[in-house]
């Protein structure tokens, strides 16, 4: 029997402005069987959602199908008439984009925008796409399936949205699933509860799937095959147990080897002791903090709640957590963006005046802060020369010649060639963006370097070379890191402490190998328990643990009554934990647990299961 | 070791791919082209318009200019005439040359729109950015006056102030200008709004920079294509208010021309099939389109960010 998709010899090419074609896609050739789930994987660039994209018959503006044949049962979808394009679209092929957020309609209940598709195509009646909806919810394990079709997407959490993005493209039956990204951006405990749903859904309704990710550790987990693009090719392709365990090609075996290993003890960097001084470069001393400020000076919403932390000199402090619970927050609060309530900053010592108006221009030259999204963190209308000049002529008053030689030689030290100083950000890859907002906080020679999610949104291998590009400067310049992200992985590789946060609470914190090996605090174990990793089958050993099954599908509560984790916690002792603050429990050097439960009681509790 | 080595060969086989398409020129249309062509002719009129003209605007034609040779009518009708070697588009209700006029009109009807948007533009961006960048307060105030502005209908204020105080083209100016100042504010406020929760406005307070440098080099730079799109727009609607106006009587006062008035004055004459009435309102028509058919390329460009903000 033939394969439902056949992709035969595809090529699509790009027409340039002088409209001539750059290829894109080069002849790729591959194909799905019924039940199977297909993984593209491949950096940005590579051709990935192009490829996934021509399955509906379509291309992006600017590109164009030129040679090969995209088969669905037989039939060519590149060159299927209009109407049948808009049939076969929805009912047989259906795509999942990556944000669930921008999938939804704010304006529309959740259940009319579920069964909008296949009541449209006239395949359903509206009383059986809702029965087949509320079906699709109890598979998918989203809660309360008799009455979440009659909600509005902000009532519910991002995790369960991006599930119910699965409901509106499994709705109408397709034959084929697309599913573009699907997890990249969010946390690695929401990805987990994510994929379990995907994975059981996919098997149950007996579709077939194409799955679009440059996350081997994700691929790993649900694809049956493995299709590896590099630049619109081929580099290899087999099944999943074949790519994963015994990869043939060097790209595949790069592209492993930029998968950073699940955290564990004894992969905390050690800093070099050379730069010490005696006062710690930035301290934290019992700051609250939160959004809008009222006249009195207290916050409506509280955020932040009676956080410490100390990061000496050269030395790195990881910030984990996730979204929601307050990391960027911190960092913001520690640049003078958001000014604290309570508490204190100390550079160098120093008590440093929470506003920014209020600081001087060394205080601020000092502590520079790196942003998320390169994308958006450097002005679109300004060359790279500027921006990066900027901080030159601000802080150290260099002009002319002088300033150019000093952008060139930063962007040398993040290697980027000179020439890209005369360029747009528009004119660069995500990694080098990212790139460029580095060399923009370290123009400023500062002390401190808050970098907020800096990899996050970034490829495995483009990450990895910028991770590797942070510790070549921490060893030459001697800045310390404040480092946040929700990968721990990342954050276990290149921080000397970790902090872990919690709904605004420090939970643990302590030196890197301390924290990531026993005694845990309960969320600590989440997290580690969460984070995915390169070998099939983890997802469903991990499903069964006991973490997994009390953590996840929870959202991050803020409380002012008890310890926050409460509702989450596999050990939490009723009456206690929720009525009163958990005590800090000091375990040597500088590890510190917040918790009711003992340190006994937390080795007894993370006993291998 | 043999670990990092063997990752230094990987990377210089596979370099990091490239996903960033070239920087994206202004390219137009064969309408937009078509645009600029019809948006050029009408600019050069306003500049040579009265030397080329045959005639002045205010000058009526005189009879023995159409004595038909042969005919036995010495005293023939001047007003209405239709296009002839005399009057290429005929003549207007005065027997005024209808071409003349329009080319001198051109002058009148498009620099005072070009007055009044830019008078509009320097008043409302300034406060719409003043709005957005300052505190609540200021917006509060500031946005709430605007709204009390924006209610009251425009030709109505317009009518109601130069009944009062008269029509001068330096009063049609300021009015036309400080009426829709108020749109132009909307606008400017929403995109200031915007930009400025941007991170690399974050970036550039975070740095310590200064109000002013904010504003100038980081918010306004990225309002202006979409700003740019919108004085295209806001200029059409000015010369149709302008010509409004002056078709109501109100505006540019005889003897002197405009493409608004002279509409208005000829109106009589269609009727007798007088093309009078058409020229200038073809004027008016093609420049108007013309700066649309222009728009749409730059709003195409600028990725159609505005079209939502215009409703």
């Amino acid at each position: 029997m033939a394969a439902l998709l056949e992709v035969d010899g595809l090529t699509i090419d790009a027409r340039k402005d002088d409209g001539s074609l750059a290829p894109i896609v080069k002849g790729v050739s591959f194909g799905i069987e019924r039940g199977e789930v297909v993984a593209l994987i491949g950096e940005s660039g590579s051709g990935k959602t192009t490829i996934a994209l021509s399955a509906l018959g379509y291309s992006k503006p600017g590109l164009e199908f030129t040679g090969g044949e995209v088969r669905l049962d037989g039939r060519d979808v590149i060159t299927m008439p209009p109407d049948e394009k808009r049939d076969m679209r929805g009912q047989r092929v259906a795509y999942l984009a990556q944000s669930a957020a921008a999938t939804f309609n704010p304006a529309l209940t959740i259940g009319e925008q579920v069964t909008e598709s296949p009541v449209l195509h006239g395949q359903m009646s509206r009383e059986e796409a809702e029965d087949r909806a509320e079906e699709l919810y109890r598979a998918l394990e989203l809660p309360d399936p008799d009455r979440l079709g009659k909600r509005y997407p902000h009532q519910v959490s991002g995790g369960q949205l991006q599930r119910l993005m699965a409901a509106m493209a499994l709705c109408g039956r397709p034959d084929l699933l697309i599913l573009d990204e699907p997890t990249t951006a969010l946390d690695v405990t929401t990805q987990i509860e994510v994929l379990k749903a995907f994975k059981s859904v996919i098997k149950r309704e007996g579709a077939a799937a194409l799955y679009v990710t440059h996350d081997l550790s994700v691929v790993a987990q649900i694809a049956d095959r493995i299709v590896v693009l590099y630049a619109g090719d081929i580099l290899e392709h087999g099944d999943a147990d074949q790519v994963i365990n015994r990869p043939a090609h060097d790209y595949t075996r790069r592209l492993m080897a930029a998968v950073r290993p699940p955290p564990a003890a004894g992969q905390g960097d050690e800093a070099l002791a050379e730069h010490l001084r005696d006062s710690p470069a930035i301290e934290v001393k019992g700051v609250n903090a939160g959004y809008g400020r009222r006249m009195d000076g207290s916050v409506t919403v509280k955020v932040l709640r009676d956080v410490n932390l100390t990061v000496q000199r050269g030395h790195t402090v990881g910030i984990i957590g996730e979204s929601g619970c307050g990391k960027s927050t911190l960092a913001r609060v520690m640049s003078g963006l958001l000014p604290a309530t309570d508490g204190d900053i100390l550079l160098d010592g120093q008590v440093l005046r929470p506003g920014l108006q209020q600081r001087d221009r060394s205080e601020l030259q000092k502590i520079q802060f790196v942003f998320q999204m390169a994308d958006v963190a450097l002005n679109p209308r300004q060359r790279i020369g500027s921006i990066l000049g900027r901080p030159l002529e601000f802080y150290f008053g260099l002009r002319g010649r002088e300033r150019r030689r000093r952008v060139g030689d930063l962007l040398q030290m993040v290697e980027l060639p000179p020439e890209f100083a005369g360029r747009y950000p528009e004119e660069l890859s995500g990694g080098q963006k990212q790139r460029v907002n580095l060399a923009r906080a370290l123009a400023a020679s500062p002390e401190v370097l808050l970098c907020d999610e800096v990899i996050s949104a970034l490829d495995t291998i483009v990450g990895a070379n910028v991770i590797e590009l942070l510790k070549r400067l921490r060893r030459q310049s001697g800045v310390s890191f404040v480092f946040i992200s929700h990968d721990l992985s990342t954050v276990a590789s290149f921080a000397d402490d970790i902090v872990v946060l919690y709904a605004g609470r420090v939970v643990e914190q302590g030196p890197t190998d301390r924290v990531l090996s026993p005694p845990y605090h309960p969320y600590t174990r989440l997290l580690i328990a969460s984070v995915p990793e390169l070998r099939i089958g983890w997802l469903e050993e991990t499903m069964e643990s006991q973490e997994a099954q009390a953590g996840i599908d929870r959202v991050v509560r803020m409380t002012d009554t008890g310890c926050p984790f409460f509702d989450r916690c596999p050990i939490a002792i009723e009456g206690t934990c929720d009525r009163e603050t958990p005590p800090v429990r000091r375990l040597g050097g500088r590890h510190a647990i917040e918790c009711h439960r003992s340190e006994a009681e937390f080795l007894e509790g993370s006993a291998p299961a | 070791m043999a670990d990092s080595v063997e990752k230094t060969e990987a990377r210089a086989a596979f370099e990091e791919l490239p996903d960033a398409p070239p920087r994206r020129r202004l390219r137009l249309s064969w309408s937009g082209r078509l645009g600029v062509c019809v948006v050029a002719f009408w600019m050069a009129i306003v500049f040579i318009g009265p030397s080329i003209s045959p005639y002045h605007e205010a000058d009526i034609l005189d009879e023995a200019l159409f004595i038909v040779p042969g005919s036995d009518n010495p005293y023939p009708e001047t007003d209405y005439q239709p296009p002839s070697s005399v009057a290429w588009l005929g003549t207007d209700y005065l027997g005024r040359d209808t071409l003349s006029r329009t080319l001198y009109g051109a002058r009148t009807t498009i620099g005072i729109s070009l007055a009044s948007t830019l008078l509009a533009y320097l008043v409302g961006v300034t406060l719409g950015i003043a709005a957005a960048v300052g505190g609540t307060v200021m917006d509060s105030a500031l946005s709430r006056f605007n709204d009390a502005i924006l209610s009251i209908p425009s030709i109505m204020l317009a009518l109601v102030v130069i009944a009062a105080i008269g029509s001068t083209i330096p009063i049609l100016i300021v009015l036309t200008g400080l009426i829709y100042a108020s749109t132009v504010f909307r606008i400017a406020r929403s995109l200031g709004l915007d930009v400025k929760v941007s991170d690399f406005v974050e970036a550039a307070r975070v740095r310590g920079e200064g109000l002013w440098w904010i504003v100038t080099r980081e918010i306004l730079p990225n309002v202006a294509m979409p700003m740019a799109t919108d004085f295209g727009l806001r200029f059409v609607y000015v010369i149709l208010f302008i010509s409004s106006l002056s078709f109501l009587g109100l505006g540019v006062q005889p003897p002197q021309s405009d493409w608004g008035s002279m509409v208005r004055e000829s109106l009589s004459g269609l009727p007798y099939g007088s093309v009078a009435p058409l020229v200038p309102a073809l004027a008016i028509a093609t420049l108007t389109i013309a700066i649309n058919l222009i728009v749409d390329d730059v709003s195409a460009h600028a990725g159609g960010r505005l079209a939502k903000r215009m409703i």
